[in-house]
This record gives structure tokens, C-alpha cells and sequence, in this order.
């Protein structure tokens, strides 16, 4: 056998391979290193100090432990009124979510019809909405002279639950849908060969195979609906608010900082409890997904069975009355000028500051500031979700170092809990004097994209991790055996494999940034408003001409965000389970 | 070897699509990764908040007004280029001042008034500074504790105001005291403003704890809230929106507003205006100005809060912002002596007080009105 | 525990009484996968592996591969221990059971894997990646996507990427038990052909008798961790070594069966002793 002497004997591979081995631990520990820093210093104690300040007070001998804060908080009854509004918007959100979601996942992924692709195309536009454009959207539609004013649903908890189900449609859609495809028709086809009406085949065999999925889907929509911000914040009024609202009204109005802080810790109880089941949720139905065949078994639309036309007649109803109708009526209600005639009056009005100096910048210079930070928010937390994403997937032998990624997955998915609102409060009272430097953070223009970074990167890691764990093991152990290091394995596997989602994972990033609020309007100041935080503050303030530019500043948004997504999304091609 | 020869020739560009599309999604990877340089570069300039030299920032709130002349008259006489920053109405404005302080949003403030200051003072927010030759009478407008630090600027009162049209229009007689309010007949008629973010509506509810004591406010406010009470979060809310008085579409005749409104629904031959104020529900409002600790340009932040004080800006405080000059001396317009006088009594609530109570009265207010 | 010296002593693989456990942890040892198996394979030889499934012998292999850890006993190769030699550096390949092709990588590409990492230059790389295609029965196939492969093209190109470094020696885990029969057939002949043209010394590991016997010179017959009996496939058939050998190699006391390959006819002893053999 002859060896071109290039495979290196035993005894050399011994001696060559600590130095090696230490490589990989530096190259490793770095990339633990980074991330954990990052995150520690921008999420971890922002949110730790800011959770003090609810316990401690400063008095002349030091911080001394007061609880009196959350007695005065918890005794109101304020407070529980907006824990209760806050549940009962999740819960009422959810269910609905869930109720008209079932159907469309049915016929957008069981069924086959011309136009399908479109309409789901369609239903996932809402999603990637920036809140407060579909909280503008729904304002235009409830006000009085709106397609929906008939309904009186103006600052109304109903109108609420339709603005949080508009957005949380194509999550139920798509997370049921992806497993429902791929479940075996054979079993329901058995199930009706014995007997069984169609509604029952689906109650007592459908339904249940498809709970996991149901259950992941009721999860992350109850998460949403509990964390909204700027929807509520848009449509709620003096009324209705949620923890979220109410911290960031205690703060800006109140300039209550302590009692802030006390919901801030009960948002964090909360929205960890929803967490907790979610990720439990989540992992059965990735195994369930798992049990299922790679095929995907779709049916011709049946027009004239009961079965199909129901559900598809439910479908249309949802799509044109609670998805299209308010995207259509923001994009024709913006063309309608001041005066009342049809026109690009707002979009030319986009140029200037707004009626009675309602803004500090133009609105083209705020969509400056908006793709700059979102530019660098993406960078940042695709780098550092890149990076957590790549040492969360490996499994690696030992039992201690197993249980450490183990730990490390769970510490870099509590981004994702805590709210950006959160987040942001806890930038502005804690990052002026990071680590004792001297030096304000919150004048640099670094705050508002590294806060969106934060926000961001879960979902990095939840678009990039599905794609890295799915690498079978074997194929990197093929390519050891076929003599590449564990570097080289890196490169030329994990690395191709893992760029499949690097498209979308940066679409995704981008998007969210642009579409970032609740952390931005903490930090943003007048003069480097993003366009979301000039939307908000367009519709904040009377006037036909500051209402119009606001319309046609959210269609800009609008766009752009969707443009981005969509860009992202044909980069990525298709993945089974639409992974959330 | 026996070879295996297979029909399928559809998939041969598969593994070169796979690799095209990795290399499409680098591509833009990167491209992405650059967009920030040249962000970077192109913006950086427009990130610092105005402190190229010669540059002066002036946070107000959102009625800040004052006509082109007069602004170019005195950028031109100190050589200074006036950028202004308008983050909401005066409680906004003030939240602003305090979580900022570290980092300061400009280099002077004007629209914090007597109901606020003290929030602001206490938190460090001011440098102190007043003009050298401030007229005493203009000093006088300020109390002890803001003497020094804050320059009284104008001042006004803040009072309800009636569409008179429209109690013609329905043949209701106009209510003319803060009781007349909770009374059946003037169900559903009235709008005032949110007192954690408007400082007309904290006047407003200053007026009322002068009028009733600390221990009673909280049952009026009751009963107006019974009586059908709408709360708007900022005076162009209650004043354009609501208040069926300036003429946009509103629905409410009576609404918060300043004595001085009236001045300004004054009909064309200048007889008669359509608004008057309720002089029996007044509360006496100062705004002052000051230098921001820590501004970038502290030199030209005082020359700006001088300016403020100046005839100039003083005579053209009553056409652009409503307001009384703090200035007695100031010719006032015609008819503002019939329309908009200052009420003689207007109620009074001792600044210690005010300083003292102010934020657990607007969460009782909070409490008793929005729940 | 069987102990079978090698024909040729030190050069080729030495395996010792290895011993490969799974699920063990702090608290309990987990169970036994390989207890305490020995085995020689001398330089250009082909050992099968056989024995039923979860009887270890996929264990064994990845434990000589190095990527399952060595509970106890030791590998050796050519005389020098292996412990502590991390996979890429043993030049051991192995082929999967479902061949593991690089998706992101077309035919050539995933061929000229192991060329890459060990630094052959490109033109070099391009000439064996034909030459090995060829082999293998797949001319011309370079610039085709892995996806559009049949089963039994995918394990063509699979063992021509293991051969291309020119391992020392070849690891096969049942390479060829996801093909239907037909096709089995004719690749074991085809496998075999190829090891023998390049020379590789080679363990090739299936539950199937038929294949053991075609594929290799020596049979290895595993069961439960333990190995019963290690000889040349004649051997095997005329003297199983215990009733288990026999029942797994199909030959039940007292059945008449005639098994044939490709190149032996091989026939079975009766009750009454009398058999036809033909060499």
C-alpha cells in the first residue's frame, strides 16, 4: 500500500496532538468567552441592577434591603388591574390565535390550491410587522372614520385582542401547519375506513397527533401577547396597558424608577413561567416532527366536501377581514391627504418635521438612523447569536461538559424572556458608567443597536441552532476519519451546512432592528430617532398633518421591513416545522 | 466493474445551485457586514447632537414658538445657529431633563414651569445661572428655591375654557365654578389634561387642591370623573381635538386651556370672541429657562437664556405662545385686555407644598380618575 | 473470548481485549457493549465481522475508528498503541451504512474530502478523484450532485472517497445492508474487487452471512459483546464452533441447504455425515 507519506504515524500524531488539543480548548473557550461577556455586560447587569432597585434603596449607610417597594407596588390596585389585563389579553389572544388558526394551517399546508404559495406568503407578512405599524393600522381602521369605526372598538380591549391576533396568525399557521403536513394521512384514512365522520376521525386522531405543535404554537403566541408593547401602547389609551406599558408610563410620566423596577421583576416571573413551558412545549414537537416522514402529503382542495370548504371559507374570512383589511385600509388611508383629497401629500410630507414641529428630524433622516442602527444591530447579533449558536449544538462526549452546553443553551435563551422594554429601561438608568469607566455610554449613538442586538439575538440562535444540531454527527465523523482536524471539520461542515441559515438568520436580525421599539424608545433621543419611534410620536400628537405622515410612515416601514424579510427568506429555501 | 448507468439527469446543477446559493448568501452576508463602515462614515457626523461650534441647542416643549425675525435677529447679532429639541409637553419635558442629566439634550431649557421646577432642581438637572441685569420684577416671579438657578420667562394662568357658540347653540347657562362642573347639567362637557404629562393639567390640579384642601381634591375629582370627565394626554389633544371651541371638529365646549386662549377666537371685527375662560378656576403658571449642567456650549446656553429675556423676545412671547411676558413693561396686544385678562384670584398652592406632595398627588389623581 | 494470533503477528490491526461501554455515568456503569473482544487483521487482509444486531460489533469498529472510547484493552496498529490518537490522525476511514456524503459537495468534491486535508495539490487531486470514480464503476460522475445519486451509487462514491487518502485501513459498517438484495449482491463482489486491487487491509462489518462470506477472507462470528469463532468462511461452515455460531450461520442441526456464492459452492453435512462438497 503505498502512502504518499502525508498521514502521519502514531507516535508523531501523539506528540502533534497537544498542541493541538490546547488550540481547540483556546479556540473553544473563546467562543464561549465572547458571548458570555457580551451578554453579561449588556443584558445581565443592566437587568440585575435594575432588579435591585426594586429590592434595595440608597439611603446614607448603603443599600439597604427595602421590600417596602414591592409592598406599595403589589398593594395597588392599579397594578393588579394591569396583571390581570395583561393575562387576560394573552389568554383571550391566544385562544383566538389558536381557533382561527387551526383551519388556515389545515388548508394552507394540507391542502392543495392554485395561489397557495401566495396567500402563504400573505399570511406571514403581519408577523414580521413592526408593532407600531400594526398598531397604527388598527387605529386608522377603528377610528371613527375607519372601515371598522361602525364597531366602536377604539381604545377597546376587543380591539386589542384583534390587533394581537392579526400578528399571531401566522404562528399557529405555520408552526401547526409544518407538522401537519408531514403527519401520515394513512392514519385518519384508517380511522375513516372504521367508521368514524370526518369531524370525529380529527377530534380523536388528528388533533392529537398534531398536539405538540398546538401546544408549541399556544406558547410562543402567549409569550407575544404578553410582551406586546407598542401595539398596546398605540391602542390601548389611558385605559388599557399591560406590564410592558406600565412600566414604560411609570417611567417617562411618573418618573416612578422604583416601582418600575418592581414590575420589571414581575414581568420577568411571568414571562419565565411562559418560557418554561414554551421550551418544554417546543421539544415535543421537534421530537414529534422528528417521528414523522420526510414527505410531505397534501390533498387537492375539495370545494364541494364540507370538510375542505369550511375551513377554507374560514380561512378567507381571516385572511381578507383581519389580515388584508387592515394593510389595505393603512396604504389607502396614507394616499388620502390632509385636505381630504387623494394624494402623495403624506409621503411628501415625509421630508419635513411634521405639523407644529412635532419632530426634531425629517422622517427620511429617522430612516437613516433606522437601517444604520439596524446595520450594526444585525452584525452584532449575528456574530455573537452566530457564535453561541455553534457551541450550544455540540454534544459533546463527557457527561460535565454535555451538562455545561446544556446550561449555557438555557443562560442564552433568557434574551428572549426578559422584554425589550426591559432591556431598555435597564440601559438608561444603568449604562452611564459601565464598569466604572468614565465614560457615558448613553451619549454614544452605541446604546440603541446594541439593545436591539440583545433583543435580536435569540432569534439568531433559534433560526441558526435547528440548522447546526440537524448536521448529522456522522457526517463529521466521516470527515475525521477521512483525516480533517476538528478545524477543518468546522470549516468545510458545520461551516457550508450552518451558512444555509446565515441568510435568514441576518434577514431576521434586520428586520427586528428596524422594526425595534420597545428598547429604542428608552434610548433613542430626539435627534436619532429611529422610524419607529417617530411613528409613534407622529401619532401621538393631533393634527390631520402629523396623523397623515404617520400613515405614510408606517407604509414605509411597512415595506422595508418586508422587503427584508422576504429577501432573507428566499436566501434560505425550505425547512421542515417552521421553526419559530 | 460493472458501471450503473441512471436516466436522471435533472439534478446535475443541484450541487452547483447549493454551492451558488451558499456563495450568494456570503456574498450578501458581506455585503451586509459593510453596510455599518459605510454607515459609519457617512453618518457619524450626524450622531453628536449639535456641537459643532456656534451651535446651540435649545430644549423646549412642544408650545415653544417664536417668529423667524426675531430667531435670525439674534443668531445673527451672537453668531450662534439655534437648534431646537422638542421631546413633548412640559412633564415630558421634564422626565426628559432628569433621566437625562448624564448626558444632557441640549444646552438650554425653557418651559419648565413652577408646577415641575422643583422636580427638575432637586435632580441636579440646572447650572445655576440668571442674567446679570434681570429686571427684579421679572425675578420676583421666581420662588426662593428656583431664585438664581431658573429664569422667569412668561407666565399665565390656567383655566377652563367655554364655547360660548355652543351654550347658546343648546340654551345652557355657561357653569362659572369648579362645582358647577359635577353638576348633572354639564354631563359629558369636559375635557382637561393628564397632570403626569401636561403641566396644564398638573395646574389644573393644583388649582383644585388650593380650591378644596389636601383632603378634599380627591372626592371632586371623583365626582368629575362621574360627571363624565375626558382626559386627554397633552393640551393640543384637549385643545384642538376635543374642545369644540377652536373650531377643528371638537365635541366639548368646556376644556383646559390658558386665560389667554380666549385672545385668539377673537372674531374678525375684533367685538366679541367665541371662548372665555372660567377667571373662578384659575392657577397662576411661570415658565423659566435655564442653563443644563453639563451642556456642551454652557457660553452659548446663557447668551441664549439672555436672549429670552430681552424686549425682542419678550414682545413677541403674547403672538407666538399665548403667554403673558414676564416682562411687565411689554406693550400687550389690544384686545387681550377685554378677552384675556389674568384672573384676580386665581387659587394658590405654597411651592413647599407643591414640592413636597406633588408626585403622591398625581398618582391619587391617577388613582381616583383612570384606576 | 476467543484469542486468535494474526497470521502475520505485529504489522496490521491488534485489537486487545477491548472493552466499550455506553450510558455510563458517576452513578452506574452503564452496559456493556464489547467485552473483551481480540482480534488480528493482518495487512491486506479482509476480516467480516458478522453477528446479529446489538450484538456490539458496530461498537467495536467505531472503538477502533476512535470514536467511541476504549473502556478498557487496547488497539494497536502495525505495533504502536493508539490510545490518546485523536480520529484524523489514525488513517483509519470508515464507511457509514448510509453512505454520509457531504450534501453542500458534489461527487468529485466529496471524493477528494481526504485529499484535501491531507494537502494534495489540486491536479493530483483531480487525477485520483477519476482514477478512484472509475474503480468504483462511476466514470464521468464528478460534477454530480450527491442528491441525484441511487443507494447503491452513493456507497460507490462513498468507498471511493474512504479509499482516496489511502487509508491504512478500511472500516465498513454495513455498508451495503440499506440496498435491496440484488444490488447487495452484486456490490459485495464489486467491494471486495476493489479492496483487493488497492490492497486495503480491511474490517467489514454485517449482520449477513452471505456477505461476510463473499466480502472476506476471514469471518469474525460476534454475539453479545464476546466473539465465538474467527476462521476462513470453509472453516466456518464445515466446523462451526457451538450451537450459536451455527444457528446464526443458518446452519440449523439437521437441515439440508445448499449455500452458494459467487465462487464457492459450499454444502452441508446431513445427519447421517453425508455431504457433497465441491471445492
Amino acid at each position: 500500500m503505498d502512502d504518499h507519506g502525508r498521514g502521519l504515524t502514531p507516535a508523531r500524531a501523539r506528540a502533534s496532538a497537544r498542541p493541538g488539543r490546547w488550540g481547540a480548548w483556546l479556540g473553544w473557550g473563546a467562543a464561549v468567552a465572547l458571548p458570555l461577556g457580551f451578554l453579561a455586560v449588556f443584558f445581565a447587569w443592566p437587568v440585575v441592577s435594575l432588579v435591585l432597585q426594586g429590592f434595595f434603596r440608597e439611603t446614607a449607610a448603603g443599600p439597604a434591603l427595602d421590600l417596602s417597594g414591592f409592598a406599595e407596588v403589589l398593594s395597588q390596585d392599579r397594578t393588579w388591574r394591569i396583571v390581570g389585563q395583561t393575562l387576560a389579553q394573552a389568554l383571550a389572544g391566544t385562544a383566538l390565535a389558536v381557533l382561527l388558526g387551526l383551519p388556515g394551517a389545515y388548508v394552507l399546508y394540507r391542502c392543495r390550491f392554485p395561489g397557495r404559495t401566495l396567500v402563504r406568503g400573505l399570511v406571514t407578512v403581519p408577523f414580521v410587522l413592526p408593532s407600531v405599524v400594526v398598531g397604527v393600522a388598527f387605529r386608522a381602521l377603528f377610528a371613527p372614520g375607519g372601515l371598522l369605526g361602525w364597531a366602536h372598538l377604539e381604545e377597546s380591549f376587543a380591539g386589542i385582542v384583534l390587533a394581537l391576533v392579526f400578528f399571531n396568525y401566522a404562528v399557529v399557521v405555520r408552526t401547526v401547519g409544518g407538522l401537519w403536513e408531514r403527519l401520515d394521512p394513512r392514519a385518519e384514512q384508517a380511522a375513516r375506513a372504521l367508521g368514524a365522520t370526518p369531524w370525529r376521525a380529527f377530534r380523536t386522531v388528528t388533533l392529537p397527533a398534531l398536539g405538540p405543535a398546538i401546544a408549541s404554537a399556544a406558547a410562543v403566541v402567549f409569550l407575544f401577547c404578553a410582551t406586546a408593547f407598542g401595539v398596546v401602547l398605540v391602542l390601548g389609551g389611558l385605559r388599557y396597558g399591560t406590564i410592558e406599558t406600565e412600566i414604560w408610563t411609570r417611567t417617562t410620566q411618573f418618573l416612578d424608577l422604583r416601582s418600575a423596577a418592581v414590575l420589571s421583576v414581575l414581568q420577568l416571573v411571568v414571562v419565565t413561567g411562559a418560557l418554561v413551558v414554551s421550551s418544554r412545549a417546543r421539544a415535543r414537537r421537534e421530537r414529534a416532527l422528528h417521528l414523522t416522514s420526510d414527505r410531505v402529503s397534501a390533498h387537492r382542495l375539495r370545494w364541494r366536501s364540507a370538510a375542505d370548504l369550511l375551513p377554507a371559507l374560514a380561512t378567507l374570512v381571516v385572511v381578507a377581514g383581519l389580515l388584508v383589511l387592515p394593510m389595505a385600509g393603512l396604504v389607502t388611508r396614507s394616499l388620502r391627504a390632509p385636505d381630504g383629497s387623494w394624494g402623495l401629500d403624506n409621503y411628501v410630507a415625509l421630508g419635513t418635521t411634521g405639523g407644529r414641529n412635532a419632530l426634531s428630524v425629517t422622517v427620511w433622516e429617522a430612516l437613516g438612523n433606522s437601517l444604520r442602527t439596524a446595520a450594526w444591530a444585525a452584525l452584532v447579533a449575528v456574530v455573537v447569536g452566530g457564535l453561541v449558536a455553534l457551541v450550544v449544538s455540540r454534544r459533546p462526549r463527557r457527561a460535565g461538559l454535555r451538562r455545561g452546553v446544556g446550561v449555557l443553551d438555557a443562560v442564552f435563551m433568557l434574551p428572549l424572556g426578559v422584554s425589550a422594554v426591559t432591556v431598555g429601561f435597564g440601559f438608561l438608568i444603568t449604562l452611564d458608567r459601565p464598569l466604572g469607566l468614565d465614560v457615558d455610554l448613553r451619549t454614544s449613538g452605541a446604546l440603541v443597536p446594541i439593545a436591539q442586538a440583545v433583543v435580536a439575538i435569540p432569534l439568531v440562535v433559534r433560526t441558526m441552532l435547528p440548522v447546526l444540531r440537524a448536521i448529522d454527527p456522522r457526517l463529521r465523523e466521516a470527515a475525521a476519519t477521512l483525516g480533517a482536524a476538528p478545524g477543518r471539520v468546522l470549516r468545510t461542515v458545520d461551516g457550508p451546512l450552518g451558512a444555509r441559515s446565515l441568510g435568514l438568520a441576518i434577514g431576521f436580525a434586520f428586520a427586528v432592528s428596524l422594526g425595534e421599539f420597545g428598547a429604542t424608545a428608552f434610548l433613542a433621543r430626539p435627534d436619532t430617532a429611529t422610524l419607529p419611534v417617530v411613528v409613534y410620536r407622529l401619532i401621538g400628537r393631533p393634527g390631520a398633518e402629523n396623523y397623515g405622515m404617520a400613515l405614510a410612515a408606517s407604509v414605509v416601514l411597512a415595506l422595508l421591513t418586508a422587503t427584508v424579510m422576504m429577501v432573507a427568506e428566499r436566501l434560505r429555501g425550505d425547512r421542515p416545522g417552521g421553526e419559530f | 466493474m460493472r458501471t450503473r448507468t441512471t436516466g436522471r439527469t435533472t439534478g446535475r446543477t443541484t450541487g452547483r445551485t447549493t454551492a451558488r446559493a451558499t456563495a450568494r448568501t456570503t456574498a450578501v452576508a458581506g455585503a451586509v457586514a459593510l453596510l455599518p463602515l459605510l454607515a459609519a462614515c457617512g453618518g457619524s457626523a450626524a450622531d453628536d447632537a449639535g456641537d459643532a461650534p456656534g451651535t446651540v441647542t435649545l430644549v423646549t416643549h412642544d408650545s415653544f414658538a417664536v417668529s423667524d425675525e426675531v430667531l435670525a435677529a439674534f443668531e445673527e447679532e451672537s453668531g450662534l445657529t439655534v437648534e431646537q429639541v422638542a421631546p413633548g409637553d412640559a412633564g415630558t419635558l421634564v422626565n426628559q431633563l432628569v433621566l437625562t442629566k448624564d448626558a444632557p439634550l441640549g444646552d438650554a431649557v425653557f418651559g419648565v414651569d413652577n408646577t415641575y421646577a422643583s422636580r427638575a432642581v432637586e435632580a441636579g438637572v440646572f447650572e445655576a445661572y440668571q442674567p446679570a441685569d434681570l429686571d427684579p420684577q421679572v425675578a420676583a416671579l421666581a420662588p426662593d428655591d428656583l431664585a438664581g438657578t431658573l429664569t422667569p420667562v412668561d407666565r399665565g394662568d390656567v383655566c377652563l375654557n367655554l364655547d360660548d357658540g355652543w351654550f347658546e347653540e343648546h340654551d345652557v347657562a355657561p357653569p362659572t365654578t369648579l362645582e358647577d362642573l359635577t353638576k348633572p347639567a354639564y354631563r359629558d362637557l369636559t375635557v382637561v389634561t393628564n397632570p403626569a404629562t401636561s403641566s396644564p393639567g398638573l395646574a389644573f390640579l393644583l388649582a383644585t387642591v388650593g380650591a378644596f384642601g389636601s383632603d378634599g381634591w380627591q372626592d371632586y375629582w371623583a365626582d368629575l370623573r362621574d360627571n363624565g370627565l375626558k382626559v386627554a394626554e397633552s393640551w393640543e389633544d384637549a385643545y384642538y381635538v376635543d374642545f369644540s371651541g377652536a373650531g377643528e371638529g371638537g365635541e366639548r365646549p368646556i376644556a383646559l386651556s390658558y386665560a389667554t386662549s380666549p385672545a385668539f377666537t377673537v372674531s374678525d371685527d375684533g367685538t366679541s370672541s367665541t371662548t372665555s375662560a372660567m377667571l373662578g378656576t384659575c392657577f397662576r403658571q411661570v415658565e423659566y429657562a435655564g442653563v443644563l449642567a453639563g451642556a456642551e456650549n454652557p457660553e452659548g446656553a446663557r447668551a441664549l437664556v439672555d436672549f429670552l429675556t430681552t424686549q425682542e423676545f419678550q414682545a413677541d412671547v403674547p403672538g407666538q405662545m399665548y403667554m403673558y411676558p414676564a416682562d411687565p413693561d411689554v406693550e400687550l396686544p389690544a384686545e387681550w385686555e377685554q378677552f384675556a385678562p389674568l384672573a384676580d384670584e386665581p387659587f394658590e398652592v405654597a411651592p413647599a407644598d407643591v414640592a413636597a406632595h406633588r408626585d403622591e398627588w398625581i398618582q391619587q389623581w391617577t388613582t381616583t380618575v383612570v384606576g | 473470548m476467543e484469542r486468535t494470533p494474526g497470521p502475520a503477528g505485529l504489522t496490521g490491526l491488534a485489537v486487545r481485549d477491548a472493552v466499550v461501554r455506553y450510558g455510563a455515568t458517576r452513578r452506574r456503569p452503564g452496559s456493556v457493549a464489547v467485552d473483551g473482544v481480540s482480534l488480528d487483521v493482518a495487512a491486506g487482509e479482509i476480516v467480516a465481522l458478522l453477528g446479529p444486531s446489538g450484538c456490539g460489533k458496530s461498537s467495536l469498529l467505531r472503538a477502533v475508528a476512535g470514536l467511541e472510547p476504549l473502556a478498557g484493552g487496547s488497539v494497536a496498529f502495525d505495533g504502536e498503541d493508539l490510545a490518546g490518537v485523536p480520529v484524523h490522525r489514525r488513517g483509519f476511514g470508515l464507511l457509514f451504512q448510509d453512505g454520509q456524503l457531504f450534501p453542500h459537495r458534489d461527487v468529485g468534491r466529496n471524493v477528494a474530502y481526504g485529499l484535501e486535508a491531507q494537502g494534495v495539490p489540486r491536479a493530483e487531486r483531480a487525477a485520483r478523484v477519476a482514477e478512484l470514480l472509475a474503480d468504483v464503476g462511476l466514470a464521468g460522475y464528478a460534477g454530480r450532485s450527491v442528491a441525484t445519486l441511487s443507494g447503491g451509487e452513493k456507497q460507490r462514491v462513498a468507498l471511493a472517497r474512504a479509499l482516496a487518502p489511502r487509508p491504512r485501513l478500511l472500516l465498513l459498517d454495513e455498508p451495503l445492508s440499506a440496498l435491496d438484495r440484488r444490488l447487495r449482491e452484486r456490490l459485495a463482489v464489486d467491494v471486495r474487487d476493489t479492496l483487493k486491487a488497492t490492497g486495503t487491509t480491511a474490517v467489514f462489518v454485517t449482520h449477513d452471512h452471505d456477505e461476510a462470506f463473499t466480502v472476506a477472507d476471514r469471518v469474525a462470528v460476534m454475539d453479545a459483546g464476546r466473539l465465538l469463532q474467527v476462521a476462513a468462511p470453509d472453516v466456518l461452515l464445515r466446523a462451526p464452533a457451538g450451537p450459536r455460531v451455527a444457528e446464526f450461520l443458518g446452519l440449523a442441526p439437521g437441515a439440508d441447504e445448499l449455500v452458494r456464492t459467487d465462487r464457492e459452492q459450499v454444502g452441508l453435512r446431513d445427519e447421517d455425515g453425508v455431504g457433497t462438497t465441491t471445492g
